[in-house]
């Protein structure tokens, strides 16, 4: 546990992506096999369930540090962070704990089974045998939140480094449903599984926003265009007359899609087809707003099956015939994608559609239809283009249109988390409305934390703090005085929403310091974006 | 509660009606007793300051030509009929906490204090009172210092090793009070110290009071190599800037309170955060309160809500106060106190 707290605390306290892969390379160097397996398991979001609930860490907390709860919990808006303010309010003991990290895991996988009185006397006598950054690692394991600036690909790169074994063949070796429960260190890396290798995905390629003009990526001629549609990114795989869907998050989907799983009855064996889930209504695709009422049930019902049936929409076919063909050409593998939707024939799978322009003004007036047609913009791919790993650049592009924007009145603030810890970074914005008694006044339509800097952040926790009205734990109403510029993706009517209105990654694009509140618009404004 | 207070919170300052004299006031006031020398606390503008002798250059040197008169501590002085007197706080060289004594009644106004010994300025002596005002800029349970000693041994062993990686360490604190603090417990055995202009010209105001070791000042003729593997002290806005330049390779951490919190840490985006704060922690804070045997506490800046309502459960007659000292101040908007202006 020392040497992996220690290696935690080194990643964290360097953004130099050099030092990072050095101090995880070290790590993986001098670290037992099962602690491997355990650190790969935890850095790929792959935790033992949570043995103890949130509520009992805090009560566990409060009472080592001999302060009452609600101190805890004022504590806890401030640090931002649960774990650390454990960690923090906790005493120091002087004694400290041997045990590595796969044995505290192995304990804590035990552990949820346990009886109340056993977690509470296990945990706080490990807060005591630890200092205080393993105490934050033990905890943050604890809490099962665990997002400390490392990417999989990141330690991927690590990992290759330790064991010579190729960095993409790593990225898949680690996709999918594998458990520190049912595989090896040596296994997972080096051995090959036929049976986790049924439903095992391939790493998605991805794009990055193209930020120059079109014309620089050269002739139109080499490049082919879709719609980017604005879904849920999934992977299709049909192998050994089964099926598995998996989101690009990779959690594995298949259950929440029946109607995606029927495709089974269609395909071939030996098929993955990357492509979106859409909400596809009376014969149109329909809203991401649509889909998020499938998006985290458990169970799909008759109604809402009814109500939002999905399709696949297939961009591209990564194996065929049981081979991996994302090395040859995109031309071809599309080839074999149109040939594969065609003859199976199946209504809930689509082909998404591929444009071919004369010329990038072609291109670019095709993108300004994208709104009707219910996609984010285009994506711009390379005729001869390999399927890539990864976020990479040169061969695909998202290019989407730009975003719907209004502006709005800042109404509340909230204490901001990891970086921003201790900062009012959240924000809650109002648009003007005008009440029964004929009076304007602000309406809450969104929430947005992100597009400002750090400077312009640290003046407007300083307006937050000076024209506080009223405090509710982390969250502060203000005076009403500063508008901000928001921008959006999506809109469309909501009755989940006290405005009416949903929006879709809304986000900060300017601070309008020219504009008093009275300026910001309005919300009859914001309906009047909403598509027909 | 009394009719007529001793002390009261106006639009200028904390004012002492009787003797018609103001506390660290934010707006300019004809007598002004101040505690010490960070900006916050002590003004432009009025006509006449009281401290403690020690602040006199400090501020004499961030305020020009004033008229102002040093006291000793322990030594009091009547303005009609109310008694004055200074008392170390701890917090920075001549910090000081402000005792007033009417008719038998005896406020407090702390001034920003620390509790730990820093071996630099006069150590805090706990002042017996009816009501204490105090500040609380770090009163949450999750603030608990180690004691100095480690955190400079974490210094120099972080200075050493930086070294022998053959890269320079940048260490940002700031100017009053932090960087001598720096200056005072580095490990000279390990090699030079350099300064930034700022902490350079506030060192030197510091120096005939302070037994201090060599600084460097870096200007435009000192060579990146004579640099190299020593150790840069500057205050926290050079961070980032082309004066950096000189200094590559090099390592940057920061001295603060608030790098016990990992989000701040992160946001400065240095490489090693170093918790050393010249206020008190939360037990500090308590215990003071405790030793003063006041029964009443006022809290002014930091986390004065939560602090006192704590006080308020465990037995005090607490409340806080709006002051215009940088409350809830921040890494990141806490301002430089130091330039010569």
């Amino acid at each position: 546990m020392k040497n992996f707290a220690k290696m935690i605390e080194e990643l964290d306290s360097t953004n130099k992506t050099n030092q990072k892969v050095a101090a995880l390379s070290e790590y993986f160097a001098r670290a037992n096999d099962r602690d491997k397996l355990w650190t790969m398991a935890i850095l790929a979001h792959r935790r033992p369930p949570r043995p103890v609930n949130t509520t009992l860490l805090r009560t566990y907390a409060a009472e080592l540090a001999e302060i009452p709860l609600w101190l805890f919990e004022e504590s806890y808006h401030i640090v931002g962070d649960l774990a650390e303010s454990i960690a923090l309010v906790v005493p120091n003991d002087t004694h400290s704990s041997d045990k590595s990290l796969s044995e505290i895991l192995d304990e804590l996988v035990l552990l949820k089974a346990k009886s109340e009185q056993e977690k509470k006397s296990y945990v706080q006598s490990m807060w005591l045998q630890l200092d205080y950054y393993a105490r934050f690692v033990f905890t943050k394991l604890l809490t099962g939140s665990f997002r400390i600036g490392i990417s999989q690909k990141l330690m991927t790169k690590a990992l290759s480094n330790v064991t010579n074994v190729d960095e993409e063949e790593l990225a898949y070796r680690l996709m999918g449903d594998w458990s520190t429960k049912d595989t090896t260190f040596e296994e997972l890396v080096f051995g090959r599984n036929e049976q986790a290798y049924v439903s095992k995905p391939y790493p998605f390629y991805l794009a990055y926003a193209l930020e120059n003009e079109p014309q620089d990526l050269g002739d139109v001629s080499d490049w082919v265009a879709e719609h980017k549609w604005d879904g849920i990114r999934g992977q299709l795989i049909v192998r050994k007359s089964e099926i598995f869907i998996w989101s690009r998050g990779e959690e594995l989907v298949t259950d929440k899609y029946p109607e995606l799983a029927e495709l089974l009855n269609f395909l071939p064996n030996g098929i993955v087809i990357d492509g979106e889930i859409l909400p596809y209504i009376e014969g149109q695709i329909g809203l991401f707003n649509d889909l998020q009422k499938r998006i985290g049930r458990k169970t799909v019902g008759k109604t809402i099956l009814q109500q939002v049936p999905v399709i696949f929409k297939a961009y591209d076919l990564l194996e065929h015939q049981g081979k991996d063909i994302r090395k040859s050409s995109y031309k071809n593998r599309r080839q074999l994608l149109e040939e594969l939707v065609k003859k199976s024939a199946a209504a809930a799978l689509h082909i998404s559609e591929q444009m071919e322009f004369n010329s990038w003004e072609d291109m670019s007036a095709e993108r300004d239809r994208s709104r009707d047609k219910r996609s984010e913009g285009l994506m711009l791919k390379k005729k001869e283009a390999e399927y890539q790993v990864g976020r990479k650049k040169g061969d695909w592009w998202k290019w989407k249109i730009a975003p719907l924007t209004i502006d709005a009145v800042l109404t509340y603030g909230m204490r901001g988390h990891g970086r921003r810890t201790n900062l009012f970074t959240d924000y809650t914005f109002g648009l003007w409305q005008e009440n029964e008694e004929g009076k304007k006044e602000l309406v809450t339509f969104a929430k947005a934390y992100s597009g400002l800097t750090d400077k312009e952040f640290g003046q407007v926790d300083a307006i937050i703090k000076k024209t506080t009205l009223d405090r509710f734990g982390p969250v502060r109403s203000v005076q009403p005085t500063q508008v901000f510029e928001l921008a959006f993706e999506g809109i469309a009517f909501s009755n989940r929403h006290k405005s009416g209105v949903a929006v879709r990654f809304p986000r900060i694009i300017r601070w309008r310091k020219d504009k008093k509140i009275e300026d910001a618009n309005s919300l009859d404004d914001l309906k009047a974006l909403i598509p027909e | 509660m009394k009719e007529k207070q001793l002390l009261i919170f106006n639009s200028k300052g904390i004012y002492c009606p009787q003797a018609q004299v103001y506390l660290d006031p934010w707006k300019p006031v004809n007598r002004a007793i101040i505690t010490h020398g960070h900006s916050d606390h002590s003004r432009f503008g009025h006509k006449h300051y009281l401290t403690h002798h020690k602040n006199v250059p400090i501020i004499r040197h961030r305020l020009g030509d004033i008229n102002v008169q040093g006291v000793e501590w322990n030594e009091p002085f009547t303005i009609n009929g109310v008694t004055f007197s200074l008392h170390p706080a701890g917090h920075i060289v001549g910090s000081s906490q402000v005792r007033v004594e009417y008719k038998g009644e005896v406020w407090v106004f702390t001034g920003d204090y620390k509790t730990e010994p820093d071996g630099l300025s006069t150590p805090y002596e706990s002042v017996r009172c009816n009501t204490m005002i105090t500040e609380c800029t770090f009163g949450l349970p999750a603030f608990k210092w180690k004691p100095q000693e480690k955190v400079f041994e974490e210094i120099n062993k972080w200075w050493k090793e930086n070294q022998e990686e053959g890269k320079t360490s940048v260490l940002f604190g700031y100017t009053l009070g932090k960087a001598q603090r720096i200056l005072k417990h580095l490990d000279t055995s390990i090699g030079k110290i350099y300064t930034h202009g700022a902490v350079e010209n506030m060192t030197e105001v510091l120096r005939p009071q302070l037994l201090l070791p060599e600084t460097h000042l870096i200007t435009r003729e000192t060579s990146p190599k004579e640099i190299k593997g020593n150790i840069v002290v500057a205050p926290p806005s050079a961070h980032g800037t082309p004066w950096m330049r000189k200094f590559v390779p090099f390592e940057t951490g920061t001295c603060s309170g608030w790098m016990a919190f990992r989000g701040a840490r992160n946001r400065r985006a240095t490489d090693r955060g170093f918790v050393l704060s010249d206020h008190c922690d939360w037990q500090g804070l308590l215990l003071s309160i405790k030793e003063s045997g006041a029964s009443r506490v006022i809290c002014t800046h930091g986390y004065t809500h939560i602090f006192s309502k704590y006080l308020t459960e465990i037995g005090y007659e607490a409340s806080t106060e709006n002051t215009e000292y940088d409350s809830e101040k921040d890494d990141v908007t806490e301002v430089e106190t130091t330039e010569k202006v």
